[in-house]
């Protein structure tokens, strides 16, 4: 019992501590490659990582304590998510009844110190960022929860464990396919939205004024911005592993044969994510509420034809 | 029970002695607050002893009254009401001391005690009493001790108008529970309150639209909040914190020990409840999010979670609708359970929140900013709160809503009834959480970070010690809720057991076991936290804290260029136009080289200023023209009513 906890707590572990910045280098190789340029090698946010951490800090004289915990919880709260959530058809280590509320609350969690770190250096630029992400996220929340219904209902248990197990196979091949379908692509989209990607936002713009996560760390420095940015990776390694979980649901039985598919769905995902990069434009700024409440609504569809 | 009579009559008299103080002495107010918790630790010590001891308490006395009795009895429902009671009392009488101390108000402090200790002495008294009339008396010494409260600094235009509103909706309710207890009295025989299912539920639709209508106003159900907002902003912030932390919490616990009466449960109770609750919640947080005035903000989050603590309600009598006892258990210790966390982080918010204004001398968010350099424990307390109200762990608030959560994902395992419906209860309740997340950071950001925005804001100082303690008290009690979740739940699990079952046994042995593993993750949430945070600050020690803010290539930034509570509010305001129908003055640029402009907005209270006001004026306007009309000083027509007088009579007495 407690060997293969630990077991699956190192698995676990490995695997999102060092294979989390990969999913960013593919996106920005993915992205260079559709643009016929050669790009940064796949490892360059490893490297990125490596020379912030070297690096020293600066604070503003307007900020206080609140602005380095925005960091800190960045980096605890995906740490601790990432237990509660399998990897594949790899069990998480940390399960019981009702963790799913706890996963989405953690990153609640998350967002609030994030916010408030943003607010902390008193710039109107970084307020207006910190304002959109919290009108995003909590126009996203009732999707996630939607979604959540939906794969509940399926399994009967409330853990994530239950919620991604391996009656997923079954479930696609029976007539509550078309909701999983409608929910893969509703969970993709609060993915692309929780992890500042476009259509809803771009990491890469040049003006403060056309960002939202970005602008919001734009004071952070040296190993705080370095944790920032391994918080966002691991994060967007977490939320994928509920989407790559949900369109790949097979498992092999070997834990590392199960390990490899995971990380081969993972990057596949990457890919994806740097296509839609590369063919879609930015949304103007209201769209986005439009799209994410369509969004729910589509998610209440996949919910209302599982519950007939 | 000794103990219990004497905790009350302690707490009743203590701002009695005060009166006879000279008007600037400080002893006054030192008797009451040291009365106020020798009474509030007496009534303490008794409700822990029976809790331990396993058995109810009761008290019997004969009163001259006709139907009346002095009958009080405590068991494990009314113990989750009082226990968060006790603790806000205390800390309020002693936060009291220094926030309103009686040199700085020689007006109206004695007053402010006098009330103070009647109205904690009343709700001590209506949460146990178990006979009508005198449940009434409780109730209406209550009313009109909040009444007092509210209008404490009544020689304030605003204050007066916020008091009389209050009173006007109090006395609604209260006729509403006059006929209530009339009914109950016809259906049970006795004014004495029934045993738990002991009634029958055929023939009590009034029974239960008139509680709803009377506890509803109390406790702020959405469209009966029209009094909240403005009584909770007017009063002084400790009392405050009891009016919005315990008071309207005697709502809920009429609406719950009424519902305990009965044997079945009409499904359509369920709905209402679970609907007004949605409402309130979203709505409630939607209209926080449009308010500048800090403790107006705080009141309309008190409507949103009302609303929450009546979803756990509405879930836990669709459950008894339906005879699944896993639902019942799991929404009504999730709705008991926020009652509790509600008294203590709300109380917390407001006592913090107090603590600056008595600093800076406004409510206005946009006068403050830069505060947790100034007041920094202050703004620890008031971030616990925000985190613990924004119900995210690893706080109190998180496990109350995760309860409430696992019950609206148990109607998923009877999908083909109606009740399937109530699981939309779970995204209704993530998106009330997203939108008081957005409400604290923009609250706390604004409040305490960046720079001061005026200069009263810029040259606060700490409050002193007897002001942070309290809020220290409620804080950790706060975490201690949020840690050792597995604590309370004894006490839950038998008030559930009241209200729902006749015996523990058929309660499912394991509901709450998976609270452990939440204890767990918030501890490692908190180990994860400090070692990082420790790390962090170790690594930064030497770093440079001298340069100015990041403004993209500006040099000069200004406090004024600073995000304001309205621009923050003002995208998720536009999303909710539908409902707040915000009003814009200003803001308008036109030219190459605009002139000064200035931009405000304002959000009025949708029920009160857009329904009930022109309502009301609208039926006055009807009844003055009437009035001019009939009485139009013509002699001939008042000839005319003789006349008609007279027929009409004479018609009836031939007929």
């Amino acid at each position: 019992m407690l060997g293969s906890l630990a077991l699956s707590l190192t698995i676990h572990l490995t695997l999102l501590l060092l294979f989390a910045p990969l999913l960013q280098g593919v996106i920005t190789k993915t992205k260079a490659l559709f643009a016929g340029r050669i790009g940064a090698p796949l490892l360059q946010p490893y490297y990125d990582l490596i020379r912030l951490m070297r690096k020293g800090f600066v604070f503003s004289r307007t900020t206080t304590w609140v602005f380095q915990a925005g960091p800190v919880v960045g980096l605890a709260v995906p740490l601790l998510a990432s237990l509660l959530i399998p990897f594949g058809a790899l069990t998480a280590p940390i399960s019981f009844e009702g963790d799913l509320i706890l996963f989405v609350y953690l990153f609640g969690l998350a967002r609030f110190f994030t916010a408030t770190a943003a607010l902390d250096t008193g710039s109107s630029f970084e307020g207006m960022g910190a304002v959109r992400e919290v009108t995003f996220s909590c126009l996203a929340e009732p999707t996630v929860l939607f979604t959540l219904l939906v794969l509940a209902r399926l399994c009967g248990g409330l853990s994530l464990n239950a919620l991604f197990g391996s009656h997923l196979l079954d479930a696609w091949h029976s007539e509550a396919g078309a909701s999983l379908g409608l929910i893969l692509v509703c969970l993709f989209v609060v993915l692309l939205v929780e992890n500042s990607r476009i259509p809803f936002d771009d990491p890469n713009t040049h003006l403060e004024l056309t960002m939202i996560h970005e602008v919001m760390v734009l004071d952070h420095s040296g190993p705080a911005f370095g944790m920032i940015l391994y918080g966002a990776s691991l994060k967007m390694m977490v939320m994928g592993a509920m989407v790559v979980r949900l369109a790949m649901p097979w498992q092999t039985g070997w834990w590392l044969s199960d390990a490899l598919l995971f990380l081969a769905g993972l990057i596949a995902m990457a890919v994806f994510i740097g296509v839609i990069e590369s063919i879609m434009a930015r949304l103007r700024l209201p769209r986005v509420p439009q799209m994410l409440i369509g969004t729910s609504l589509v998610s209440i569809f996949a919910l209302v034809l599982v519950l007939r | 029970m000794i103990w219990f009579v004497v905790g009350i009559l302690l707490t009743a008299l203590s701002g009695v002695p005060g009166l006879f103080y000279q008007r600037h002495g400080e002893g006054g107010e030192r008797i009451a607050c040291l009365l106020t918790l020798t009474g509030t630790g007496c009534a303490l010590f008794a409700v822990v002893t029976t809790l331990i001891s396993g058995n109810n308490m009761n008290l019997d006395l004969t009163w001259s009254i006709p139907g009346a009795a002095l009958s009080l009895h405590l068991d494990p429902l009314a113990a989750v009401f009082l226990l968060p009671l006790f603790l806000v009392v205390a800390t309020g009488s002693v936060y009291g001391l220094r926030y309103w101390s009686q040199r700085e108000h020689p007006g109206n402090g004695r007053k402010l005690r006098l009330f103070y200790g009647l109205i904690s002495s009343a709700m001590i008294l209506l949460l146990t009493a178990s006979n009508s009339v005198l449940f009434l008396v409780g109730w209406e010494i209550m009313a009109l001790a909040g009444f007092f409260l509210i209008t404490t600094e009544d020689h304030k235009e605003e204050v007066s108008r916020a008091g009389y509103i209050y009173l006007i909706a109090t006395h609604t309710g209260t006729l509403a529970l006059f006929g209530l207890f009339i009914l109950l009295d016809r259906a049970s025989g006795s004014l004495m309150f029934p045993a738990s299912h002991t009634l029958s539920a055929t023939g009590s639709t009034l029974i239960f639209l008139l509680g709803l209508l009377g506890f509803g106003m109390k406790a702020g159900l959405m469209p009966m909040h029209t009094w909240l907002p403005g009584a909770h902003a007017a009063a002084p912030s400790h009392a405050s914190a009891l009016l919005s932390g315990v008071m309207i919490k005697t709502g809920i616990y009429g609406l719950v020990r009424l519902t305990s009466f009965f044997t079945e449960i009409p499904v359509w109770w369920g709905w209402t409840i679970l609907l007004l609750g949605a409402i309130s919640g979203i709505m409630g947080v939607a209209l926080a999010l449009a308010q500048h005035d800090i403790k107006r903000l705080l009141a309309y989050h008190s409507v949103e979670n009302i609303g929450i603590i009546a979803m756990g309600l509405g879930l836990a009598l669709l459950g008894r609708s339906y005879h699944m006892p896993l639902l019942v258990a799991l929404g009504l210790a999730g709705c008991l359970l926020h009652v509790i966390n509600h008294g203590l982080f709300k109380s917390l918010l407001f006592l913090s929140a107090g603590s600056v204004i008595h600093a800076v001398g406004s409510r206005e968010i946009d006068h403050f900013g830069g505060l947790l350099k100034r007041q920094p424990w202050t703004g620890v307390m008031f971030l616990g709160g925000a985190v613990a109200i924004c119900a995210l762990p690893p706080f109190n608030g998180f496990i109350s809503e995760w309860l409430i959560y696992l019950a609206a994902f148990q109607p998923l395992k009877q999908p083909a009834s109606t009740l399937g419906m109530a699981v939309l209860a779970a995204p209704a309740l993530a998106l009330i959480g997203g939108l008081a997340l957005a409400c604290f950071v923009k609250v706390f950001g604004i409040t305490f970070l960046g720079e001061p925005r005026c200069e009263a804001a810029a040259r606060t100082h700490e409050a002193p010690q007897l002001m942070l303690l309290p809020m220290a008290a409620l804080l950790a009690a706060c975490v201690w809720i949020g840690l050792l979740p597995t604590t309370v739940m004894p006490l839950l699990r038998n008030a559930v057991a009241d209200w729902s079952l006749s015996s523990t046994t058929t309660l499912p042995a394991n509901t709450f076991a998976p609270l452990g593993w939440v204890s767990l993750a918030g501890w490692l949430l908190l180990a994860l936290l400090i070692i990082i945070g420790l790390w962090l600050h170790h690594r930064s020690r030497n770093a440079p804290h001298d340069v100015t803010t990041w403004g993209c290539g500006y040099r000069f930034p200004a406090p004024r260029m600073q995000y304001t509570a309205s621009s923050f509010g003002d995208f998720l305001v536009q999303l909710f136009n539908f409902g707040l129908r915000s009003e814009r003055h200003g803001g308008k640029v036109s030219g190459l080289f605009p002139p000064d402009t200035r931009f405000s907005s304002h959000t009025p209270d949708a029920i009160l200023d857009r329904m009930l006001f022109p309502l009301f004026r609208g039926s006055a306007w009807c009844c003055r023209y009437l009035r001019s009309k009939i009485q139009n000083g013509t002699i001939a027509f008042y000839l005319l009513y003789f006349v008609l007088t007279i027929i009409t009579l004479l018609t009836l007495f031939i007929l």
